[in-house]
């Protein structure tokens, strides 16, 4: 028998990092909502399979992401890979690097970052094609292995590691616009500022 | 006259950088980096950069599940029969 309790106990504390999961892979919260629920209830239903001592939470997030794929993936346009731009290594460092002039340290960084608000950096994690998005959320949110996300994607290490590597670039190029929109930056080759994606909507 | 000024070279250390930041390399490959960075301050500030902004997604990426889901879960498992057991 399923143990209730046992399943409270040590499946309920990773919620509110799934449903954030969630969040940023629907971009909607009733349908975060609705995928939470989903995973919960089919954990449940298949913790008797769930091997004691290995990583619970990494469990979940596969259910999640297998049951993300499932319900939503089938609705939306297919991501396309080959949408996300190259962009330069180090690409906000060299840029907000420069800003620092003379009051150069690790002070003044600090500072810099703290120039994204929440909604930014949220709106530029959710802005990532779905791969680099679920890639980057499992390493730099959550915090997992490469070789666990490559369990719960079901994909190779090195697969990992060329997504991540393009989606934190990604990512970054994404901040420095919001920098840019608010006037804090140097808009890139010369493009004018207003022609950058709009920092919030709704 | 002295050597060993630069341990490692840069453009390969900048390649490991993230995999150094996941913690994703051996001991031996993590002391070479660390190594590098003491004494290359461009790329111990790259680094330290790179780490900042890890860190600091991560912090703004947190979300709190609504009280109303927490208890409708809790009540969908109640209520869900057992799993049968062989």
């Amino acid at each position: 028998m399923a143990d209730q309790a046992t399943f409270a106990e040590q499946a309920m504390p990773h919620m509110d990092s799934l449903y954030g999961a969630a969040l940023r892979m629907t971009r909607n919260p009733a349908e975060a909502e609705d995928l939470v629920q989903e995973t919960f209830l089919k954990a449940y239903r298949g913790f008797g399979g769930f091997q004691d001592g290995t990583n619970l939470k990494a469990w979940l997030y596969r259910i999640l992401t297998n049951t993300y794929i499932n319900i939503y993936r089938s609705k939306q346009r297919r991501p396309d890979e080959t949408d996300l731009a190259e962009v330069e290594d180090l690409y906000l460092y060299r840029r907000l690097g420069g800003l620092e002039g003379a009051t150069a340290g690790r002070s003044a960084e600090d500072e810099l970052l703290e120039l994204f608000s929440e909604a930014e950096v949220k709106e530029a994690v959710e802005s990532l094609p779905e791969n680099f998005r679920m890639a980057v959320l499992l390493a730099d949110v959550e915090g997992f292995a490469y070789k666990e996300i490559a369990d719960i994607l079901d994909i190779p290490i090195g697969t990992v590691m060329s997504r991540l590597h393009r989606g934190r670039k990604a990512l970054q190029k994404q901040l420095y616009e919001f920098a840019v929109a608010r006037g804090l930056a140097e808009p890139p080759d010369g493009a004018a500022p207003d022609e950058s994606t709009p920092a919030s909507a709704g | 006259m002295s050597h060993g000024e630069h341990h490692g070279d840069c453009s390969q250390t900048l390649h490991e950088l993230y995999q150094f930041l996941d913690g994703e390399l051996t001991e031996v490959k993590r002391a070479q980096i660390k190594e590098h960075l003491e004494g290359c301050p461009p790329c111990f500030e790259a680094f330290d950069f790179e780490a900042e902004i890890k860190q600091y997604i991560s912090q703004k990426c947190r979300d709190r599940v609504p009280e109303s889901l927490r208890a409708r879960i809790a009540d969908a498992i109640a209520q869900d029969p057992p799993a049968p057991t062989a």
